[in-house]
This record gives C-alpha cells, sequence and structure tokens, in this order.
C-alpha cells in the first residue's frame, strides 16, 4: 500500500514536470531549462519551510513564484534562438543553477542538526511533513492538489483562444505574427507558466524527499520533463500524463527483468516512437474520440 | 489621387549583394484594387514582406494612414491595418479551420481587454467567424485540420483567416497560384466583393487575366525597380513591361 501510495506521490511530480515542459513546447520550444526551474523552486519552497519556518501552502507557491520568474527571464533570450540552440541555451541554464547550488552555502543549526543548502552536501532537513505529523494518504492528497489544479487550469487554457494561440506560435511563427500575435508575449508568456508551474513540482517534490541536491536537477531530469510530452503527445494535457505513466510503468514496472530492463526499455522507446511518433495521445486519437462522443450526444438525447 | 492610404517612397532592399528592391515608390489609394505584376524573381513578395515587417527594408519609407511604420514587427503592421497572404501557404496545419481564424480575430477586434482576447468567446466574435467561412466556402470544413484541407481549399483558408484579423488593407501574394478556371471566377467575385465592404486590395499575381479584369491599376516590377505604372490598358501596351516579360527583339 505504501509502495502505491509513494508512487502515486512521484506520478504527480513527473505530470507536473511533463506538463511544465508540454506549456513550453506548445509554443515550438524545445527547453531543458524545466530542471533548473525545478530546483529553484526545491531550493526556494524548501528553505521557506525549514529555514524561515513558513507554512507550507505559501512555501510551494513561493517555490512556483521562484520558477515562474525565473522563467520570465529566460524566455527573453530564448526568443533569439531556437532548435537546437535553445536546447543547449536552457541546458545551459539548468547547468548554472545547478552550479549555484553546489556552492550555495546558508544553513542555520537546530538543536545538533545542520538545516539548509550545505553546498556540495546538499540541503538537508526539509522536514516539515514529518514534523507535523503527516501521513502518506495526506502527502499524496496534497500534491495531488496541486496535480489537479494545474491539469484542470492547462485544459482550460488549451480550449480557450490563449491555447489556440500557443499552438499557432509553434506551428509557424511567421504566419502567427503576421495574423497579429506578438510572439515576445506568445513565448515569453509560456516560458514563464512553464517555470511557476516547473517550480511548483520541484517545491513538492523538496518536501517530499526531505533532502535534495544538485546532483538530482540535471540533464537527466530536463530530459525526462520533455520526454513525458513529446512521448505521450502533445495534443492535449492528457499527453504528459500518458508520457508520465508510459515511463513510469518502464522503469518501475519492468524491474523483474534485471539486467535486461535497460535493453527493453531502450527497444520500447524506439518502437513507440516508430509507431506512434506524434505521442501516444495524438491529435488524431483526440479527434476520432470528440467525434465519436458528439455522434454519442444527439442518439442519447433522441 | 487624393490622400494616399499606404505611401511607399524609394524602398529599398539588398540581400548580401543581391538588390532585391531597388528604390520604388508606390501609392495605393483606399478602397483601390492595385495589380502589383512582375516577372519571377522581380521583388514582388519582397515588397509584401517589407511592407509587413517580416525584415526591415535598407532604406526608404512606409507610411501608412499617415503613420510611418517603416520597421514595425509584424504583428504591429497588421494591428495598424494591414493584412497579407503568403504565396507558399502557411497555414497554422495542426488547428481546425475554424482556430485557424480564431487565433487570427486578436488585435483588432472588439475589445481590446486582456481577457477577452486571449478567451475571446463571446457570441458577436464567432459568429463573424461562422459569416468568414461562409464567405469564402469553407462553411462546411470548419473542423476540419487545416493541413488536411485539399489545395484549393487551403488557399481560401489563407484568405479567411487573415479576413478574420480584419485588415483594413490586404496584400494578397499570389491567392490564384495553382488554381483551376472555375476557382479564379470565384476569386475574383470575392475580390470585387472586398472592395465592395471597403477594403483596399494590393493584388501580387502571375495570373494576367485576373489582374487585368480586378485591378483598378496596375504597377510593374522589373530586377527590383518599378518600371511602369497605370490602367490595366496602359501596362498592356507598354513597351517596357512586354520587354520584361517577353524579352527584346534582337534586330537583325
Amino acid at each position: 500500500m505504501d509502495f502505491y501510495v509513494s508512487l502515486l506521490t512521484l506520478f504527480g511530480f513527473r505530470i507536473l514536470l511533463g506538463l511544465s515542459a508540454y506549456v513550453v513546447i506548445l509554443t515550438g520550444q524545445i527547453s531543458l531549462a524545466q530542471a533548473g526551474f525545478y530546483a529553484l523552486g526545491a531550493y526556494s519552497a524548501g528553505a521557506a519551510t525549514a529555514i524561515w519556518g513558513w507554512p507550507i501552502a505559501p512555501a510551494i507557491l513561493l517555490g512556483a513564484v521562484v520558477g515562474g520568474f525565473f522563467g520570465f527571464l529566460v524566455g527573453f533570450p530564448a526568443l533569439r534562438v531556437r532548435g537546437l540552440f535553445l536546447v543547449i541555451a536552457t541546458l545551459a541554464f539548468t547547468e548554472i543553477v545547478r552550479m549555484v547550488f553546489l556552492n550555495l552555502k546558508y544553513t542555520i543549526r537546530v538543536g545538533d542538526r545542520t538545516i539548509g543548502p550545505a553546498a556540495g552536501e546538499g540541503f538537508r532537513g526539509i522536514t516539515y511533513y514529518f514534523e507535523h505529523g503527516w501521513s502518506g494518504l495526506q502527502i499524496v492528497g496534497f500534491t495531488w492538489l496541486f496535480v489537479a489544479a494545474v491539469l484542470v487550469a492547462l485544459w482550460l487554457v488549451d480550449r480557450s483562444r490563449a491555447g489556440a494561440v500557443l499552438r499557432a506560435v509553434g506551428e509557424d511563427e511567421l504566419a502567427a505574427s503576421s495574423v497579429g500575435i506578438n510572439l515576445t508575449t506568445a513565448k515569453v508568456s509560456a516560458m514563464t507558466v512553464g517555470g511557476f508551474v516547473a517550480g511548483m513540482a520541484g517545491a513538492l517534490y523538496a518536501h517530499y524527499a526531505s533532502y535534495v541536491s544538485q546532483e538530482d536537477f540535471g540533464v537527466l531530469l530536463a530530459t525526462f520533463a520533455i520526454a513525458y510530452p513529446l512521448v505521450g503527445g502533445t495534443g492535449s494535457v492528457l499527453g504528459p500524463v500518458a508520457g508520465v505513466l508510459f515511463f513510469s510503468l518502464l522503469i518501475d514496472g519492468l524491474r523483474f527483468l534485471g539486467d535486461w530492463r535497460n535493453l527493453l526499455f531502450g527497444i520500447l522507446i524506439v518502437a513507440m516512437m516508430n509507431l506512434r511518433p506524434h505521442g501516444l495521445i495524438d491529435v488524431g486519437l483526440l479527434r476520432r474520440l470528440t467525434l465519436r462522443a458528439r455522434r454519442a450526444r444527439p442518439a442519447s438525447q433522441a | 489621387m487624393l490622400t494616399p492610404m499606404l505611401t511607399i517612397d524609394r524602398l529599398g532592399k539588398d540581400f548580401g549583394g543581391i538588390r532585391a528592391v531597388a528604390g520604388v515608390n508606390l501609392r495605393v489609394a483606399a478602397n483601390e484594387i492595385l495589380g502589383l505584376i512582375g516577372p519571377n524573381g522581380s521583388g514582388k513578395s519582397t515588397m509584401v514582406n517589407l511592407i509587413t515587417g517580416v525584415f526591415p527594408p535598407t532604406g526608404g519609407r512606409i507610411t501608412f494612414r499617415e503613420e510611418d511604420i517603416t520597421g514595425w514587427l509584424p504583428h504591429q503592421v497588421l494591428a495598424a491595418g494591414i493584412g497579407r497572404t503568403f504565396q507558399n501557404i502557411r497555414l497554422f496545419r495542426g488547428l481546425t479551420v475554424w482556430q485557424n481564424l480564431w487565433v487570427a480575430q486578436g488585435a483588432r477586434a472588439a475589445g481590446r481587454g486582456f481577457f477577452r482576447r486571449w478567451l475571446a468567446t463571446d457570441r458577436e466574435r464567432l459568429t463573424q467567424i461562422e459569416a468568414t467561412l461562409d464567405f469564402c466556402g469553407l462553411g462546411n470544413k470548419r473542423d476540419e485540420l487545416a493541413g488536411s484541407l485539399a489545395f484549393g481549399e487551403q488557399r481560401r483558408l489563407e484568405l479567411a483567416r487573415i479576413l478574420a484579423a480584419d485588415p483594413e488593407l490586404l496584400l494578397l501574394d499570389e491567392p490564384a497560384a495553382g488554381m483551376n478556371v472555375a476557382e479564379v471566377g470565384e476569386l475574383r467575385e470575392r475580390i470585387l466583393a472586398l472592395r465592395g465592404r471597403g477594403k483596399t486590395v494590393v493584388l501580387i499575381e502571375h495570373h494576367m487575366e485576373l489582374v487585368m479584369t480586378v485591378a483598378d491599376r496596375v504597377a510593374v516590377l522589373n530586377f527590383g525597380e518599378k518600371i511602369c505604372e497605370g490602367s490595366p490598358a496602359q501596362v498592356q501596351d507598354d513597351a517596357r513591361v512586354r520587354e520584361a516579360y517577353l524579352g527584346v527583339r534582337r534586330e537583325r
């Protein structure tokens, strides 16, 4: 039981991380900065509860706002580069964040414990859940409040004109600007929202893990962040969710295969990308589903 | 001509060492249809890209409604009231036909408030989109993906999309390319109907019959320079125009 509860909690962080990359991908930007935003959210929210004694909800919000602020800052230089160059530039951002936390020392003594970012030794003592006696169920519920809120919010954005605008920018920037879309507004907004959601994910993760280190926030995390929506599909918010399920089942579900797991992991990803190049939940599948739903409705009224 | 709507003064554009547009002057009056013709590579599309801010000119000035719009960005040019279509169709292929118009119906549509502009679901605007789709003969295609349309339909959607943005001046970049006779006929009717609604049209075209039958005036570009301007009949009789299109006759 505990295993499944903590798995569900982990899914929550991964889904939020995937959604943060999803928003940015809608505008055609492939960003490896999400891991950097995630780290910033983790450290700032961790500091808020562990060092400054904030309650948990404002601390999570702080992590999200810090992530969003840095997303906003990264958004502007990101306008000038695209494709692989943007990938490299955003990866550089993630590495800079990592290097900052590798050197950041800001600790306090509580009794015989050292709390706070201790440079290379990582950030110990983010123990809000433990101190307040939260159970695993409470933690998973609290995490999923945020996951559900972000899922619903992004789903609503997707259905609004704003969602169509972001997708239009991703499809063809020149055409989008020539029908009146301000590319700066669209792309920087997406990066800001992406940073906000990634920061929130990092903040929640830090409290779940109680210990974070810059090692956790490197290129592997950044790659997974974009892999969730790319493999799951960018047609709707369900895509990143499907991507998280796909990868998590591969990682945790194939454990019984032992050393063969890595091989099969690779083969399955290659097979997936060939069978469903636009993701598990692609536009075609979504259209078939909506058309079926539309056809079913008049029939049930008759 | 009274005060022109669009004034282009000595507009120039160099790409490296190549002079794509060399000091062109052009005036477009409100509510007229101006044909802009010229052989391949004569600088017609470059002119459109310069006017709409895709790239800045090397020299010269563009004035629209007494406002200097030289060097403005594409979305600012659209907000000023100039819309364009693309020679090589550039739709949002992964969006539906309807969404393509919804996206375009932003900057200039009624209600400039942030939320009205981004969420934009009020009834008035939705009926506008339906009407524009009907006008372009796409009424029954609204939920299709733009990328799945037939070629002629994609050309019509290009027009419909920019009409949704409601510009006063339309720059149509070869809207008849690849169309059959019947489709060109429909396009002619549509362009004339747009003028009837008070729009101004600059028609960049290779299809001579279309240009000569709808344009009030025609300007001819060759090697980036304007070599002739006048009524369709005048232009057709001009020796320099024939030379540009057919080449010089060599004396034996």
